[in-house]
C-alpha cells in the first residue's frame, strides 16, 4: 500500500466504508434478496398486478404533470430571483427551501386544508368544478410542493454565474431579447434544467408523506406505488412489498444514472481548455 | 545539515517523475533545482521535506537516513508555492503555529518573544494581529518564511517561493532571501522554473529535465561551460546554426569560430544574441534584416539568413541598422557541439 | 425605460419594464400560493379551536412523548451522522485511493431511494422476515418497532448531508495548510482540530443544520419502522398522522406547528450559514471551484 503523507486514512476510510456498508447498501442489499427470492413468474405476476400498474400509471403520470409545471416556475422562480431586484426578493429567496425544510407530514396536511372542499382553495376551485383534494390533481400538487426547489437551486447558480458578456456580444450582434434567451441563455442553462428536472422527477417518483393526506388513496385510482408497498406490509404481505419496492428502487437507480450522466454533460461546457 | 540524496526514484501511478537522483547539499548552502515543468523539481523538493516518500533510493540528513523518517519529525521548514497561510489564524499565530504543537513546551511569552524577532527578521513589525487576507502578497512570502523558520528547521525548503509575485517584488525578495540566509547560514533548497532568479540566488544550480540531472554547479560554471543544448538554451535565449568542425574550428555559412576539443563532422553552433555581429563586408552568414526593435540599453535585431534561419542579436544603441539591409553576420564566440 | 435609466446602465436580456412587472408579479402569486399558504393554514389551523385546545394537545402526555422520541432520534443520528460525514470528507478529501468515485456515488444514494424503499429494506434487515431478525428475536433485541429501528432509518436518509457539504469545500481548499501544519510538527488529530476544522466550521453546521432538520421531520422510513404505537414509538410526524386521522385536526396541526417552526428556524439558520459562505450553491461542475463570500 502506497504511504500517505497526511495521517487518518485507515480510521476515516474504515468508519466510512462500515457506516455506508451498515446504514445504506446492508438494507438495501436485504430487499434486492428478498425480491429476488421469489422467482421471476411470481415477482413478475407482483410487479405487473393491475394494481400496481395502475399505481405506477398514477405516480409517473402526476410527477411528469408536477415536473413539468416546477420546470416552468422553477425556472422563473429562479430568473427573477437572480436578475432583478425588489423588496422582499431575499425572503421569497429563503422561501424556496421551506418545501425541503417543512417535514412531508405536516406539508400534505397543511395542502390538504388548502385544497379540501371547504379550504381556502378548494372552495374557490370547487365553485369552477375542480376538485383537487382527493384526486390525481392533488397528488401533482403535493409533488409540486416538495420537488420545486430541485429546479430553482440547480438553475440558480448557473444563471448567477452567466457571463454577463456573452449577452452584451449577442446584443450587439442585434438579436431580440426572445431571440438571445432562446438561442444562447437557454442553451447554456439547459444542462442545469435537464439535471434540476430529473431530480425533481425521482424526488416526485419516491414522496410518500406529501402525499397520502391529499390522494383519497382509492387503489386503481388515486393510490400511489409508496403507498402500494405500505399497504401490502400492512396487509402482511412482504412479499409483494419487497417486489414492488424493488421497483422503485430499479427506477431510482435508473434516475440516478441519468442525473450523473447530464451533470457529466454539463461538465463539458465548463472544461476549462 | 549535509543533505545527500542517493539514487531517489519517484512514480506517481505510472508516470515516473523522478529517475534514479544522487545530489548532496553542502551544510549552508544555497541550492536551487531548476527545470521546466514536469523535470521533478517539486518532486525531488517535496521527498526531501518528507511530503512525498520516495520509491526507491534513500535521503540523508547528516548521518542519519531520513527516508521513512514521517514529515511530522523531519525537522524542516517548507515554504509552500501560494504559501498555505492558515486563513483563519493571524500573522503571529502562523508564526508561532509550529512552536505551539511542538513535543517541546514552551510557555505562551517564550513564543510570543521568538514570534518578534521572526516579525522583526522579516520586517513585518506591527503585521502580527493582521490576518493572511489583509496583507499583500510579498507580505504573505514573509510570513511563510517567518513560519517555517520558526521551528529551527535543519533544512529551509522553498517551493517556487517567488512565483506568485509581481516582477518587482520578486526582485527585492530574492535580495532579501539571500540576506537572511547570508544571516542564518540554514541550508536552504529552493525549486524555480525561473533561471534568472536561479542564477541570482543559489550558490549552486541544479538543473533537471525529465526527472533527471542534467548538469549542477556554481552559476558560474553552468552559464560558461553547458553540458548540452538543452541547458544551453534553458539558460538563456541562443541562436542556433548547423554547420561543420574542422580541425578545432567550427564553420558556418561563411562565419566561423573556435571550437576547442570537439571532435570533428556536422555540429550545431549556439550563440547568445551578444555574442554576434553585424557587418556589410563578409565573411560572415550572408541574411537580410527583418526587423530592428529598439530597447532601453541597446537594439535588437531580427535577420534571416540565406540558408532560413532566423538570428537574433543585439548592437550597439549608435549603431544605424534598418529592415531590408543586407549583410553578414559574424560570430564573436559561440558554444558547439558535436552532431551524433 | 425609466428606471433602467436611473441605474444608468444599458438593459440586460427581459429588463423590458412590462416583461419584468409581470414576471415578478406571476411569481410572488404562485409563490404565495404554493409555498407561502401551506405555512400560514397550519398557525390557523392550530388555533382554530382556541388557545386552551391548542396548549392541551401540546401538553398531552402523547405528543410530549412523541417531541421526547423525535428529540432523542435527533440527538443521536445526528452526531453519528456527523462523524460519519467528517471522516467521509476526510478520507476522500486528503487522500486518493481506488474506488473514490464509486465511494462518492453510493453516499449519495439515500437522496435517490424513496423514504418507504428504505423502510422496506431496514424490515427486511431486521424485522422477523429479514436477515437478523430470528437471531434478535432469540435474544429479544428490539431493533424495529422501537427506538433504534427509528434511528437507523433516520440514519439511513440522512446519510448524505453532511458529507456532501464537507466534500466539495474541503476539495477545493486542497492538502497545502494540512500539509504545512504536519511539516511544523503537528500531530493528525491536532491538524484537523485548529487547521480543518475552523476553516470547514459554517459548512458542517450548515450539513448538522440541515440533517437535524431531516431527521426531525422524516415521516415515510420511520412510519414502517416504528410500529406506530401511540405514547411508545411516535415520533412528532407519526403523532400527526395518527392525530389527523382521529378526525383531530385541530390538535394535528397544533402538534405540526412545532415542526413548522423549526423549518423557520432551519431556514433563517441556512440563510445566516450561507452569508458566511456556508453551502454556497455551485453551479454544476464547478465543485472545484474556489469558494467565495455571498455577496
Amino acid at each position: 500500500m502506497k504511504r500517505n503523507v497526511l495521517p487518518g486514512l485507515r480510521l476515516s476510510l474504515g468508519v466510512t466504508l462500515f457506516y455506508v456498508g451498515l446504514i445504506v447498501l446492508l438494507p438495501l442489499a436485504a430487499l434486492a434478496v428478498k425480491a429476488a427470492s421469489l422467482g421471476p413468474a411470481e415477482y413478475w405476476s407482483i410487479v405487473s398486478s393491475p394494481r400496481s400498474v395502475a399505481s405506477y400509471r398514477v405516480t409517473v403520470l402526476a410527477a411528469l404533470a408536477a415536473t413539468v409545471f416546477n420546470l416552468f416556475f422553477g425556472l422563473a422562480l429562479a430568473w427573477v430571483l437572480t436578475r432583478y431586484r425588489f423588496p422582499g426578493r431575499r425572503l421569497v429567496d429563503a422561501m424556496v427551501d421551506l418545501p425541503f425544510a417543512l417535514p412531508t407530514a405536516v406539508a400534505g396536511i397543511s395542502l390538504t386544508a388548502l385544497f379540501s372542499a371547504n379550504g381556502w382553495f378548494g372552495s374557490v376551485l370547487g365553485q369552477l368544478g375542480i376538485t383537487v383534494a382527493y384526486t390525481p390533481l392533488g397528488i401533482m400538487i403535493a409533488m409540486c410542493f416538495t420537488s420545486l426547489p430541485f429546479i430553482v437551486r440547480t438553475v440558480q447558480p448557473v444563471l448567477e454565474d452567466l457571463d454577463p458578456a456573452l449577452e452584451e456580444a449577442a446584443q450587439s450582434l442585434g438579436g431580440s431579447d426572445w431571440t438571445i434567451f432562446r438561442k444562447v441563455i437557454l442553451p447554456l442553462l439547459s444542462p442545469a434544467l435537464l439535471a434540476g428536472t430529473s431530480l425533481s422527477f425521482a424526488r416526485s417518483l419516491g414522496e410518500f408523506g406529501a402525499i397520502i393526506f391529499i390522494a383519497g388513496n382509492q387503489p386503481m385510482k388515486t393510490e400511489i406505488t409508496a403507498l402500494l408497498i405500505f399497504i401490502r406490509l400492512e396487509e402482511y404481505d412482504y412479499q409483494a412489498a419487497a417486489a414492488i419496492a424493488s421497483v422503485l428502487l430499479i427506477t431510482a437507480f435508473v434516475m440516478l444514472a441519468i442525473t450523473n450522466w447530464m451533470q457529466a454533460r454539463a461538465l463539458r461546457y465548463t472544461v476549462k481548455g | 545539515m549535509k543533505i545527500r540524496l542517493d539514487n531517489v526514484i519517484k512514480t506517481f501511478d505510472t508516470f515516473r517523475a523522478v529517475h534514479g537522483v544522487s545530489l548532496e547539499i553542502e551544510s549552508g548552502e544555497l541550492v536551487a533545482l531548476l527545470g521546466p515543468s514536469g523535470s521533478g523539481k517539486t518532486t525531488i523538493l517535496r521527498m526531501v521535506a518528507g511530503l512525498e516518500y520516495a520509491d526507491g533510493g534513500h535521503i540523508y540528513f547528516g548521518d542519519q537516513d531520513a527516508t521513512d523518517i514521517p514529515v511530522r519529525d523531519r525537522g524542516v521548514g517548507f515554504v509552500f508555492q501560494h504559501y498555505a497561510l492558515f486563513p483563519h489564524m493571524t500573522v503571529a499565530e502562523n508564526i508561532g503555529f509550529g512552536m505551539s504543537v511542538s513535543k517541546v513546551k514552551r510557555s505562551k511569552a517564550e513564543i510570543a518573544a521568538r514570534v518578534a524577532q521572526l516579525l522583526k527578521l522579516v520586517r513585518l513589525e506591527g503585521l502580527g494581529d493582521r490576518f493572511p487576507g489583509q496583507i499583500s502578497g510579498g507580505q504573505r512570502q514573509r510570513v511563510a518564511l517567518a513560519r517555517a523558520l520558526a521551528v529551527d528547521p535543519k533544512v529551509l525548503l522553498l517551493d517556487e517561493p517567488f512565483g506568485a509575485l509581481d516582477a518587482n517584488v520578486r526582485h527585492d525578495l530574492r535580495r532579501w532571501l539571500r540576506e537572511i540566509h547570508q544571516e542564518l547560514g540554514i541550508t536552504t533548497i529552493f525549486v524555480t522554473h525561473d533561471q534568472e532568479e536561479a542564477l541570482d540566488l543559489a550558490d549552486r544550480v541544479v538543473i533537471l529535465k525529465e526527472g533527471r540531472i542534467v548538469q549542477q554547479g556554481t552559476p558560474q560554471a553552468v552559464c560558461r561551460d553547458p553540458k548540452d543544448a538543452f541547458v544551453l538554451k534553458f539558460l538563456g535565449d541562443a541562436n542556433r546554426l548547423t554547420g561543420e568542425v574542422r580541425g578545432g574550428r567550427a564553420m558556418a555559412g561563411g562565419a566561423e569560430v573556435a571550437a576547442p576539443g570537439v571532435a570533428d563532422g556536422p555540429a550545431e553552433i549556439f550563440a547568445r544574441p551578444r555574442d554576434l555581429d553585424w557587418s556589410l563586408q563578409g565573411p560572415g552568414v550572408s541574411a537580410t534584416v527583418t526587423r530592428v526593435l529598439d530597447r532601453p540599453g541597446e537594439r535588437r535585431v531580427i535577420a534571416s539568413a540565406a540558408s532560413g534561419e532566423v538570428l537574433e542579436f543585439d548592437v550597439e544603441p549608435e549603431r544605424e541598422i534598418a529592415a531590408g539591409e543586407a549583410g553578414f553576420v559574424t560570430l564573436r564566440r559561440a558554444k558547439v557541439f558535436a552532431l551524433s | 425605460m425609466s428606471d433602467t435609466n436611473h441605474r444608468r446602465k444599458p438593459p440586460r436580456v427581459g429588463d423590458a419594464p412590462l416583461f419584468r412587472r409581470t414576471l415578478i408579479g406571476i411569481v410572488l402569486v404562485l409563490g404565495a400560493l404554493l409555498i407561502l399558504a401551506p405555512l400560514v393554514i397550519i398557525g390557523v389551523e392550530a388555533f382554530s379551536q382556541g388557545w386552551q385546545t391548542y396548549v392541551a394537545t401540546l401538553d398531552h402526555p402523547d405528543t410530549r412523548h412523541a417531541i421526547m422520541m423525535t428529540v432523542v432520534t435527533a440527538l443521536i443520528a445526528v452526531p453519528v451522522n456527523t462523524a460519519f460525514g467528517i471522516a467521509a470528507a476526510w478520507s476522500i478529501t486528503k487522500f486518493d485511493f481506488p474506488g473514490k468515485r464509486l465511494l462518492l456515488v453510493v453516499i449519495e444514494i439515500p437522496f435517490s431511494v424513496s423514504p418507504i424503499v428504505a423502510g422496506v429494506a431496514y424490515l427486511f434487515v431486521y424485522g422477523l422476515q429479514g436477515i437478523f431478525g430470528p437471531l434478535l428475536d432469540a435474544y429479544d433485541v428490539k431493533i424495529l418497532f422501537a427506538l433504534p429501528g427509528i434511528v437507523l432509518a433516520s440514519m439511513f436518509v440522512t446519510a448524505p448531508f453532511v458529507a456532501r457539504e464537507l466534500i466539495p469545500l474541503m476539495q477545493a481548499q486542497g492538502r497545502d495548510l494540512e500539509e504545512a501544519a504536519t511539516s511544523l510538527g503537528a500531530s493528525g488529530w491536532r491538524t484537523f482540530v485548529a487547521v480543518t476544522l475552523p476553516n470547514v466550521k459554517w459548512a458542517l453546521l450548515y450539513g448538522v443544520v440541515l440533517c437535524n432538520a431531516r431527521v426531525m421531520g422524516e415521516f415515510g422510513a420511520v412510519s414502517i419502522v416504528s410500529g406506530n404505537i401511540r405514547g411508545q414509538t411516535n415520533t412528532l410526524p407519526l403523532h400527526i398522522e395518527l392525530l389527523y386521522h382521529d378526525y383531530q385536526a385541530a390538535g394535528a396541526f397544533a402538534s405540526a406547528s412545532i415542526l413548522a417552526l423549526l423549518a423557520v428556524f432551519t431556514i433563517i439558520a441556512k440563510v445566516a450559514l450561507e452569508r458566511r459562505g456556508a453551502g454556497r450553491r455551485k453551479a454544476l461542475g464547478t465543485d472545484a471551484a474556489p469558494q467565495g463570500n455571498r455577496p
